[in-house]
Formats: C-alpha cells, structure tokens, sequence
C-alpha cells in the first residue's frame, strides 16, 4: 500500500491534484459514511423483524396459557395444551453441563497450547481441537447414540450410582437407559469445547511477553506466572469464549435431539430423559398442523430468543465489569 | 484490553446466531420450499408440484420417474412431512399435497375449495422389540399394546403377555417403550389404532401426530426408534412396515377383529383395505381409518396413504396432467408398490377411485 501511495504524494503538480482528492475523498467520504451506516442498521431492524415475527406468531399460545407457558409441563397436541417448563428446563440444564464439563477441559488446553506445548506439537493438537468445530452436529449425534450412549449406559453410570453418598443422592436416580441429560450435556460438552479452547488460546497468545517476564522476574513459579498474571490478563477474552460456547449449546438442535430422549418431564436426574427448546422446535415444526400449536412452537422459539438475549446481556455486563477491575 | 474486547463482541454477536440457527432449520427449509414451488410451476421444466408426506416418498419418486419416463411429464415432489403438504396445499402453493393423515374439518375448512382424499398404497406399522432368548414373533393384542405404552404393563413376564404367548419363556426383565419424538403419519397410526381398541387409550393420549406420551423414550425417526431397540434389551417400540423388513428387525404378530394373530406382510394389509373398503359407501370422501379392520387376515395396523387435490382447479393444463398421473398411479402405478414393500391398494376400490378422479373439473364452484 505505501509504495503505491508514495509516489503521488511526491509529484510535482500536487496542488490541483491534492485538491482534487481532497473534493474527490469528500464525496466518497460521505457516500461512504452513508453506506455503512445502511449495513450496520440493517442488522437492528434484521434482529426487530425477526423479534416480531417470532412475537406476533406466538402471541396466540401466549394470550392462551399465559404465564402457565413457562411454568407448565404439560405438553399435549391432541388436546391443545401445551407449557414449555420442561423443554426450558433442558435447555439450561443441559448447557451447564455441557460448561461445567468443557470450561476447565477447554482453559487446560488453551494453556497447555499457549504455555507449555513445543512448537512442534502446538499447531497439531489446536489443528486437531479446532477441527472438533467442524464436524456436522447429526455426525455428533451419531457418534453420540453408537457409542458414547452404550458406554454411559453401562460403564459410566453405574459407576456413577455406585459412588459413595453422590451416587446414592437425586442427581444419579432411576434406570440407565443411556438417552438422557447427561448424554445430552456430554455430546454439548464436545461440541463446545473448540470454541472455547480456541478463543481462550487467542486471548492467552496475546498476552504481552513483558507480562510473563515480569512475573518470572518476580521470582513466579511458572504456576504462578500463568495464574496471576497470564489469565487475569486474558479474563475478558476468556469469558467471552465461555459465553461463545454457551451459545452454542443452547441453540444446538440435532446432537441434542438423538441423545437426550424427548420426554416432557423435569427431573433431578441426570440419568433421566429430557428435552430442549430446540429439539422441540425441530421435532414437531414439520408436521405440525393445529394453529394453537404452531404458535406454541412459535412461542418456544420466543423464550429460547429471550433467553439468549439475556444470556448475551449477562455476558456483556461480566466483561465490563472485569475489564473494569482490570483497568483499576 | 482492545483485542480481548474484540473477542467478547465477536462472541456475544455469535451467540444469538448460534441459538437461532436451530430453531430456524425448519422454518428456512419450510418456506423455501413453499417460495420455490410457484416459480418452479411457471418455468416450464416443471408440469406440476407437490408436497407432503414422507412415508410414501420412495413409491411417488418411483412413479413419477416412471411417468415421466413414459410420457415426459415432470413432477416435483418434496418430501416435507404430512403436516407441511396439508400448509402448503391450504396456501395454494402446490399442485397436489400428500399426507399420511387425512385432513380434519377444520384443515379442510381453512382451504381454498374441496380437497378431494385420494389413497394411493397403504402402510402398516409394526412392533419391535428386543427381548433376549426369544426366538418365534411375539404375539400382542391391541389391549396389552395399549396398556404397554400407558405404562400399566412394566414386566415382559407380565400374565397378560404370557397367556398370550403359551409356551414361550419370557424374562422377568423391566419393560421400556420407545416411541417417536417427532410429529409424524406412523405416530398417527399407532395411536389411532390404540384409540379405536382401548377405551383406556382413548381417554388419555388419544391420537395425533404427536402425543403426550405417558411413558418411554424419544427417539428420532424410524432409525432412531429402531436403534434405540437394537440396542437396548428389554425395550419395544413401533416403526413403519417398508423400515422393519429393510432391515429385517424382529416384528410382533397382532391380534386382528377376528380374534387371529397375524404378521404384516404386504397381503395381510391389503386384505385389512379390502374388508374395509366392502363397508364404505360409494359416496364416501376416503377420509376412513381402516385399523382394526375385519377380516381373518387382516393385519390391525394398517392404513391409507392420501394424495390431496383441489376438485376444482384452476389451470386446464395442469388440471388434464394431474389427473393422468393419478389414473396412471392407481393402475399401472399400484403394480410397483409391492417391490419397495407398500401394499397395494385391493382391486375392489379401483373403479370407485378412478370415478372420484375423473370428478375433478377445470373451474370454479357453481
């Protein structure tokens, strides 16, 4: 770029020409304001469309069960009731699991990547974490049912209802049948730890090397070099891949759909089935008929919209509040 | 701190992407079709169009290949599920909708004229089951199946199952139901059987395409069904006839209105049609059940599947196209049903069929 601009400025007619450009950039300037302002609005309106579709088509089950939408589990077709508790239920559910599992797996990679691993081996293995995105979610979900699903069922949680005290509390109850929660929260754990791992990596690679000097100077073990001045640098980043990956599992559909079993209930269990807003979407959507039931699936849409809104407000307001302490 | 903040705005924008995308697969891959489907009816390359179910998928695209094979008429048929076939037939945006279901008043009243229900073959769904040791077809009848799936029978050794099954060793295993997670024609089927042997079954879940399932496990698709079955002991479940024999799973013979135990096989379904059929009059809309049909070979889960179509059409072309296929499916076409396993429909309804096609008029109602 510089080479190509240098030339101009240098020429011996520069005063026509500047002004030209000058007149000339202001044109475009304006145009080109213009312009971006158009694209950066059209996604608002895009997200106001999209909210009022959703809100208006739902509005029918809203008005008809009201706030018994969210806090009942029933959800009969034939009969025109329908309440999403259970559906809202997994969905939340099966998105901790899926973080409380890959959080620490995800963060261990990213700093192992980041800190420990030789040259040699650090482009493999993040090519290998990264690649994870890139597997379709119905592959997941058959992967899912042929073999992770025969492993929980009998490996996994009877060794886990074997536990001592845990295994024995509401969390490890009832039957293996292997579709259940903790299927479901597993499959999500996988599909979400690339984004995680991933953007944590980002993060830790930007950390300045002074940073790292700094601390070892200090007298740090590397230990402590990397937990009191590597990640607390990268918080904010890190956060915002948690929040990324919960995203993720919060919208995922198919895996979900093939491994969590499909049964309106809310159960303390994790051994037990469940269901999720999106699953619920995409099981019945295609053959459903009756208006009221449109609309509740309509309805469903609404509440996972709300719920990733306010998901994505709590994230905003976490990473402000840590970049905030960071900066003080 | 300018690149991390960077991330959490790339990673909050994501999320909501991320958490719409599934919830709007099916709505995207719905309202295309419906957009593609007019534009693709005017250009020509394209006679006519259809939508709907997806059971029959396999023996359409198998006719239609044929016909257009034979007479180079193209038709479009996209397998959307009977619910979206019924939508887009409504809005008009299809020549011919398909459905595993026949259309309630209240769908028929929502459309544009009346909808004649044309059968075209008929399928049947069968149970599976994984029971370990067991060698010979379990036999069921309509009751226990009824109380299996509301959750009353919970014990493969159970008495009920024994007296129906002398001699035959079962184990004292826990029973698990699986059923379908999504809406669907089979899910319509069973439960309509159900409701029409169980009193019991009838005030509870009822029939639909979806239920509210007292008991069991969602599994997606005949093949989440079935490998649900295949893999876990102890469980039993209902998939679609054609899917049971493609993949040779274990099905159970089921107690008929005449007190016999019989396999599906593609006759025992057309023999369940043509005892059917001998009660319906002529001036019948086919919109019939006929599970639980008479008959001593009769097998009880047996159903119709429809083509939709507006009596009175607009278009004198299409219209002369429409009902040339539909006489050809029902004729010629019905001879290939057997070789992807559907059964055909029984000679006695032919001529009446071809009469309630032949009714359809170029024109609007006087």
């Amino acid at each position: 770029m510089s080479e190509v601009a240098r030339p101009l400025v240098t020429t011996r007619q520069d005063d026509t020409g500047i002004a030209a450009r000058i007149e000339g950039s202001a044109i475009g300037d304006t145009v080109y304001r213009w312009l971006t302002t158009a694209f950066a609005l059209c996604v608002p309106v895009l997200l106001l469309l999209i909210a009022l579709g959703v809100g208006t088509a739902a509005w029918p089950a809203f008005k008809a069960f009201g706030f018994g939408f969210l806090t009942s589990s029933d959800w009969d077709p034939p009969h025109n009731v329908f309440g999403a508790a259970p559906a809202i239920y997994g969905t939340i559910i099966s998105a901790i699991i899926a973080l409380v599992i890959a959080t620490p797996l995800a963060l261990g990679v990213a700093i192992f990547l980041s800190e420990f691993a030789p040259s040699w081996l650090r482009q493999p293995v993040a090519f290998l974490v990264d690649l994870l995105a890139a597997i379709p979610s119905v592959v997941y979900g058959l992967w899912g049912i042929f073999v992770l699903q025969p492993v929980l069922r009998d490996r996994v949680m009877p060794l886990l209802a074997g536990l001592p005290v845990i295994g024995k509390s509401a969390l490890f109850e009832g039957p293996a049948y292997g579709p259940s929660m903790l299927g479901a929260g597993l499959i999500l754990a996988i599909m979400v730890l690339p984004f995680i791992s991933a953007v944590s990596r980002e993060v830790l690679m930007a950390v300045p090397r002074s940073q790292r000097e700094a601390a070892l100077a200090l007298g740090a073990t590397k230990w402590e070099m990397i937990a009191d001045a590597v990640v607390p640098y990268a918080r904010s980043g890190i956060i915002g891949g948690i929040i990324l990956g919960l995203g993720r599992a919060l919208g995922e559909t198919m895996a979900v759909t093939m491994l969590i079993g499909n049964v309106h209930q809310i159960s303390a269990s994790l051994f037990a089935p469940g269901y999720t807003m999106a699953s619920l979407i995409a099981n019945e959507f295609a053959e459903a008929t009756g208006d009221l039931h449109l609309s509740a699936l309509m309805g469903v849409g609404a509440v996972l919209f709300v719920l990733t809104l306010i998901v994505n407000a709590i994230a905003r307001w976490l990473v402000w509040r840590v970049s905030r302490e960071a900066r003080s | 701190m300018t690149r991390s903040t960077l991330f959490t705005l790339a990673a909050a924008g994501l999320v909501s992407t991320a958490a719409c995308a599934g919830s709007d697969t099916k709505a995207a891959s719905d309202s295309s079709a419906a957009s593609s489907a007019p534009s693709a009816s005017t250009s020509a390359r394209v006679d006519l169009t259809g939508a709907g179910a997806t059971f029959p998928y396999p023996i359409y695209s198998k006719w239609i290949s044929d016909y257009s094979a034979k007479t180079g008429v193209k038709i479009n048929y996209q397998a959307i599920g009977s619910g979206g076939g019924i939508r887009q037939l409504q809005e008009g945006t299809v020549d011919f909708g398909a459905s595993d279901a026949p259309m309630t008043d209240e769908e028929l009243a929502k459309a544009k004229g009346p909808v004649l229900h044309i059968p075209t073959v008929l399928g049947a769904v069968v149970l599976t089951y994984n029971v370990p040791g067991l060698t010979q077809p379990l036999n069921l009848s309509g009751d226990v199946i009824a109380d299996i799936f509301l959750g009353k029978i919970t014990k493969w050794n159970d008495s009920r199952l024994a007296s129906l099954n002398p001699g035959v060793k079962l184990p004292a295993r826990d029973l698990l139901v699986v059923h379908r997670s999504e809406g669907s024609g089979t899910t319509y089927i069973f439960s309509d059987y159900l409701t029409a042997v169980s009193p019991a079954w009838a005030a509870g879940p009822g029939k639909g395409k979806e239920l509210k399932w007292p008991v069991g496990l969602g599994g997606r698709g005949n093949d989440g069904v079935s490998g649900q079955v295949k893999q876990t002991p102890g469980t039993i479940g209902y998939v679609e006839l054609a899917y049971a024999n493609q993949n040779k799973l274990a099905v159970a013979k089921v107690k008929n209105a005449a007190g016999q135990f019989v396999a599906p096989t593609i006759a025992s379904i057309t023999a369940a049609a043509a005892g059917a059929a001998e009660k319906l009059p002529p001036t019948t809309d086919y919109r019939v059940s006929i599970v639980n049909a008479p008959g001593a070979a009769a097998y009880p889960i047996s159903s119709f599947t429809w083509l939709l179509v507006y009596q009175r059409q607009t278009d004198a072309t299409k219209s002369k196209k429409l009902v040339d296929f539909m006489k050809w499916a029902l004729t010629e076409g019905e001879g290939s049903a057997a070789t992807l396993d559907y059964a055909p429909l029984p000679a006695s309804l032919g001529a009446q069929l071809m009469d309630r096609v032949a009714s359809i008029q170029v024109g609007t109602a006087s």
